[in-house]
């Protein structure tokens, strides 16, 4: 009999196979939790009030960070301003308005390839336009613009899939008492799909915050003697500092740099926490 | 009777509609401004550059040599690298996820996937520095740690979470009825997952590797910080191991220092754009292909 069909030897080969992927799936995860592990070990210790609130000092080889983080709140909520209405707006247009056309198709291919591109290559585009065409300079106002055409794919496609969920009986319900089509959105499918939205917003904003190719040449600055007076300064953020701590600083004591990493990591992580309660709370409490 | 109010309601309603409807073509427009820009900065060095410095083996910038050939190379071999890394990893990690792991055990996985996802790119590169590079220079014995191989175990490592959350999304939308014919022929699971389930989620699988391939080329701070920035022609088998340069990597340690407009300003603009190029492919088949998939789900849903 041809061994594929005879039962004990597949089931063998299952139980052997179904062993294999439960190690390999564990060995490719289980580095994710030794690490969080590890970076906390080590980064507690450092991170005290102190280092949350005081400026570096001794070219960097002491102090805090309070600039950076400071900077890196100010790069997401520049962020949020500029990506969060019209992200919201096209999401809208796609699940509400889009005809199914050639059209449609070739925004849908634009925000795809939005999505793709290197995170470098938008940071020669806000370089070239909003820091030398459109004069802002290295600035928050220029890192947030470039950090913003960034997260809009992501806000789009999270948003158009929670105005997609609601159902169409709800709009339909709605136009039949004598509502207009926007009147229907701003008040039932809007309010309806607002949780998974605000997800939507904070994954969104949760990337930019991370990211440094983008503001490397449009906002990051090295070192700041004092905080940033107006959106036209250039600020210290994060993820530049440890960029610059962990490469550019002879002589750095490894405490300010696990510090560091914690610091940012516990930004970013506890972003992502709260948009997947966000989402699991709105899943739980939805009545359709 | 209730005209007038409507009217002025309708004036607000053709406004709000009139934002809504532009603000549906914003991907388009950020897309064709980034090409036309890329393009507007990077032509000038065809121009004056000619081709056979440009396509070259040596990158001195600073002595006017700007050959981006060891450049390609490095970012070929780190994604090679990398995608022999996170292909069997994610897809085999998907297919446990999907197929095979209990409820109590997707519960962990899947949030752990997705914190990996979530870690910064300059997090990755600082462990690499730190933790990765060490151990693998005493390893096997190297001069430096920072090389192509330290970077593509962190990017191979950092492009699993797309690898997996796309083909789980495939696999998951397999309908159950093909598994159940399956397994009622008698087959078992695992001769169900590798004969059935895996070939029907097939184009999304296909995907989920354009799009993992894809972040790996783009990736900048993770290669800039372990790669070791040497631009060098690979060298057979060995290059593994030696340091190497990337065009993200290039961009994004030089466009600091050159003056606007300059010779060099317009080469990393080329490389802006070479990069873009890649991007754009890359998605564009992995939209066709997910498109035909989605056309068919689209189908069984409405």
């Amino acid at each position: 009999m041809d061994s594929k069909f005879d039962s004990s030897n597949a089931r063998k080969h299952e139980k052997i196979g179904f062993a294999a992927l439960t190690a390999l799936s564990t060995l490719t995860v289980l580095p994710i939790i030794a690490i969080l592990i590890y970076i906390v070990i080590q980064g507690l210790p450092t991170v005290t009030w102190e280092f949350l609130s005081q400026f570096p000092s001794d070219g960097m080889r002491a102090g805090g960070i309070y600039p950076a983080i400071v900077g890196t709140f100010y790069l997401t909520i520049g962020t949020a301003l500029f990506s969060i209405p019209p992200g919201i707006a096209a999401a809208i247009y796609l699940s509400e308005y889009a005809p199914d056309n050639r059209l449609t198709r070739i925004i849908r291919i634009a925000m795809i390839n939005l999505a793709g591109i290197p995170s470098v290559v938008y940071g020669l585009f806000g370089l070239g336009v909003f820091v030398i065409f459109l004069q802002f300079g290295t600035s928050i106002l220029a890192a947030s613009l470039t950090l913003s055409i960034m997260t809009l794919p992501v806000i789009i496609s999270t948003s158009e899939e929670a105005i997609r969920a609601v159902p169409q009986s709800f709009r339909l319900i709605s136009i039949s008492v004598g509502a207009t089509k926007w009147e229907t959105i701003r008040k039932i499918v809007l309010p309806q799909s607002l949780p998974g939205i605000i997800t939507g917003i904070i994954l969104g904003l949760q990337r930019a915050a991370g990211e440094t190719a983008p503001i490397l040449f449009t906002g990051a600055a090295f070192f700041l003697p004092q905080m940033p007076q107006s959106p036209l300064d250039a600020t210290m953020a994060l993820p530049y500092h440890l960029y610059v701590i962990s490469t550019q600083v002879p002589g750095m004591p490894i405490q300010i740099q696990y510090g560091t990493v914690l610091v940012l990591l516990g930004f970013v992580l506890s972003m992502e926490i709260l948009a997947t309660v966000i989402r699991s709370r709105a899943r739980a409490r939805r009545k359709w | 009777m209730a005209s007038k109010p409507r009217n002025s309601i309708n004036y607000g309603e053709f406004t709000i509609t009139l934002l809504i409807r532009t603000a549906g073509y914003i991907s388009v427009l950020f897309v064709l401004l980034i090409s036309l820009f890329l393009i507007r900065e990077a032509v000038p060095a065809f121009i004056k550059i000619p081709a056979d410095s440009l396509f070259n083996t040596r990158w001195y910038p600073i002595e006017g040599m700007y050959g981006i050939l060891p450049l390609l190379t490095g970012s070929l071999t780190i994604t090679i690298g990398a995608s022999l890394i996170a292909i069997p990893l994610g897809l085999l990690t998907a297919v446990y996820i999907s197929e095979i792991a209990p409820p109590w055990t997707k519960e962990i996985l899947k949030p752990l996937v997705e914190i990996l996802a979530g870690i910064p790119s300059v997090v990755l590169g600082f462990l690499g520095i730190l933790v990765l590079s060490p151990f693998l220079r005493e390893t096997f014995n190297l001069p430096t740690g920072l090389t192509a191989l330290t970077g593509s175990i962190l990017l191979g490592w950092a492009a699993i979470p797309t690898i997996v959350s796309v083909s789980e999304d495939a696999l998951n939308t397999v309908p159950a009825s093909y598994r159940e014919a399956s397994l009622a022929l008698g087959c078992t699971r695992w001769q169900t997952i590798w004969g059935v389930a895996v070939p029907s989620a097939r184009s999304g699988i296909i995907t989920a590797i354009m799009l993992g391939v894809g972040r790996v080329i783009g990736e900048t701070m993770t290669v800039m910080m372990v790669t070791g920035n040497a631009p060098t022609m690979p060298d057979g088998l060995r290059t593994i191991i030696l340091p190497i340069r990337t065009m993200t990597a290039t961009i994004a340690s030089e466009m600091g220092e050159v003056a606007n407009g300059s010779d060099h300003y317009q080469v990393l603009f080329l490389i802006g754009l070479i990069l873009f190029i890649f991007s754009l492919v890359i998605n564009v088949i992995a939209f066709q292909i997910s498109s035909r998939r989605i056309k068919r789900s689209e189908r069984l849903l409405s």
